[in-house]
């Protein structure tokens, strides 16, 4: 960082100056550092769920810059590590597309089985672990071959999807099961089932894996594991001023740098909680666009773009001050959210 | 020193005084807004509804919203009381050795309207940093860009005043002005709901506020506040404040009043 100051133009050294005095500023100063130059070029991709399309938005001018068709009712998506694929979770087109990012065009299609809606890819960067919602089974696809590696019967509804930094484990969270299943990938087979509270949604691997943490969305609660036992470690509750219990409802969720603190989506409640996760305490929430279910990071995990569904728009959370700076209209029902730096 | 400046110090001194010795003044003219800011608003959290208008970029909570709308407030409110004072002023005969002094009227006027636009200005600070210590802050450039706009506003808010204070004749007469004057403006402006809020409920209450002078006032303070600027809401606020200005002069002219005559 320091040797990286060293080396700004007389612009950056001006945005970064206004940076540093503006951070806690929302829309007016946003605005200013907006047109003086990018940060890091980057790009958030974002499904939308109603129009079957893709947003593309450009992380220095917060602004759309394309936007392309994809299969129908598109969810969740991911790149490959070296961004040069985009995977696509098309639910109602019973596939997960493969995308150019450089051209939106489809380069094929995944066997993924019914109803795809989230997945997430291997470490190995070659394999694909997809939730089927209406057949209960998590689908293993090699991404090269195209071919289903394994099924696994996991429980009724599945969504949340995670993959443990080593690649040993992958979860699977089953929303009318109420459980996260553990799942060996050199075996392909559950090892474990943990209950957690009504509708898990979204599942992560924390502190290098050490943690995992599912949302549930009607139990309004964030449930942590210890990975090496799978015994519950914490809970985590969200109380939003002004907002009935009912609409809180945790979904998305990602981690800061040096995973210090958690942005939680809270669905209709239309805020993001801030978790610290060491003390497992929410510090703040921020206000967003109605119906908030996932997000994504910019490249230096300085921003955050959060998928506002019901307002049809991505709200931009500045990390630093917690402060949202802009919300930018989308499609309709936007819904996934993917970062790749600009090519 | 030149007799202008000097009266002007003197002027602006004698309102900075008699603000300070009226403790409960200053600290009446910071609860009102607050109790909006803290109680009404906060019951009517949810109430504004969803749509991103300028200078916001994004949603915003309703406490948010009426903060610009509470600083006009605030001035509004210092506007009447200066003209209260003028009034008072009248009664005990202080204004007749004001008003023979031998520089122009427009000067005097001038002068009691800076000092009055002065107080107000301090007023809104005080009110704004109470606010952030609750959380409800600005955009930090936004608390230099609004000074500008805070001049306009308490010029033609105090022009108002000043006017008011030339034909109102007696302190009791004065009840009158809170209930025909100061609660039309305030309630009849975008300070509490955004313009296309009040278009929902009824277009002729829509266009009322628009062609309020606060509201313009209101918006100028608004888009100040995120250094953002309102060139139709600058434009609408000094010609109101050209237009209660020059009527105040007029209603001030020692023929109309018989002042001079008097004096």
């Amino acid at each position: 960082m320091t040797h990286g100051i060293l080396r700004l133009t007389g612009v950056r050294r001006l945005r970064d100056l206004l940076h540093h005095c503006f951070k806690n500023t929302p829309a007016g100063g946003a605005a200013l550092l907006l047109s003086l130059a990018p940060a890091q070029g980057g790009e958030i991709w974002v499904t939308n769920e109603k129009d079957d399309t893709i947003s593309v938005i450009s992380t220095d001018t917060l602004e759309v810059i394309q936007t392309y068709e994809t299969g129908e009712r598109p969810r969740g998506v991911t790149f490959s590590q070296d961004y040069s694929r985009l995977f696509i979770a098309a639910s109602d087109s019973n596939a997960v597309q493969v995308m150019d990012p450089d051209t939106g065009k489809i380069l094929n299609d995944l066997p993924s089985g019914e109803d795809p809606e989230q997945f997430v890819l291997h470490p190995d960067d070659v394999h694909l672990y997809i939730a089927n919602e209406d057949d209960a089974i998590t689908t293993v696809v090699d991404t090269i071959s195209r071919k289903v590696v394994a099924q696994i019967d996991v429980g009724v509804e599945p969504e949340g999807m995670a993959v443990s930094p080593d690649g040993k484990i992958a979860i699977t969270t089953s929303e009318t099961t109420n459980m996260a299943h553990w799942i060996d990938t050199e075996t392909q087979e559950l090892f474990a089932n943990s209950l957690v509270d009504s509708r898990p949604r979204h599942a992560e691997f924390v502190k290098d894996g050490t943690e995992m943490w599912v949302s549930s969305e009607i139990g309004g609660t964030l449930t942590i594991f210890d990975t090496a036992t799978q015994a519950e470690k914490a809970k985590i509750g969200f109380e939003v001023q002004g907002v009935h219990p009912d609409r809180v409802q945790p979904v998305g969720f990602e981690l800061t740098t040096g995973d210090t603190h958690a942005f939680v989506a809270l669905g209709p409640s239309n805020h993001v909680a801030v978790v610290n996760a060491e003390t497992y305490e929410v510090e703040d929430y921020i206000l967003v666009g109605r119906r908030v279910w996932h997000m994504a990071f910019n490249g230096d995990r300085s921003q955050l773009f959060t998928t506002n569904g019901v307002s049809g728009d991505v709200t931009v959370i500045d990390v630093a001050s917690r402060k949202p700076i802009k919300s930018i209209k989308v499609g309709r029902f936007p819904w996934g959210a993917a970062y790749r730096p600009t090519p | 020193m030149s007799p202008y400046l000097t009266s002007l110090q003197a002027i602006v001194t004698r309102e900075a005084l008699r603000f300070i010795h009226q403790r409960e003044r200053f600290i009446a003219a910071l609860v009102r807004p607050l109790v909006w800011l803290l109680v009404f608003a906060a019951g009517f959290r949810a109430a504004l509804g969803l749509s991103i208008i300028p200078p916001y970029q994004t949603y915003i909570t309703y406490e948010t919203y009426i903060v610009p709308g509470l600083c006009g407030m605030i001035m509004l409110f210092n506007g009447m009381q200066s003209s209260l004072s003028l009034v008072y002023d009248r009664e005990m005969g202080s204004m007749k050795l004001l008003l023979t002094s031998p520089l122009p009227r427009w000067w005097l006027l001038f002068c009691k309207l800076a000092g009055s636009t002065a107080i107000s200005i301090l007023q809104v600070y005080a009110f704004l940093a109470i606010a952030a210590a609750f959380g409800i802050t600005m955009p930090a450039l936004g608390y230099l860009t609004v000074l500008p706009a805070l001049m306009v506003a308490g010029v033609m808010l105090g022009a108002l005043g000043l006017l008011l204070s030339s034909f109102i004749k007696q302190l009791e007469n004065f009840a009158g002005v809170m209930n025909f004057v100061i609660f039309p403006m305030f309630f009849l402006s975008s300070a509490l709901y955004p313009l296309w809020k009040m278009a929902e409920s009824s277009e002729l209450l829509h266009d009322i506020c628009a062609v309020n002078p606060f509201t313009h006032a209101v918006e100028l303070i608004r888009f100040a506040l995120y250094a953002d600027f309102n060139a139709m809401a600058l434009l609408w606020t000094v010609l109101a404040g050209a237009v209660f200005t020059a009527a105040a002069l007029w209603g001030y002219n020692p023929a109309r009043t018989g002042l001079a005559k008097r004096g």
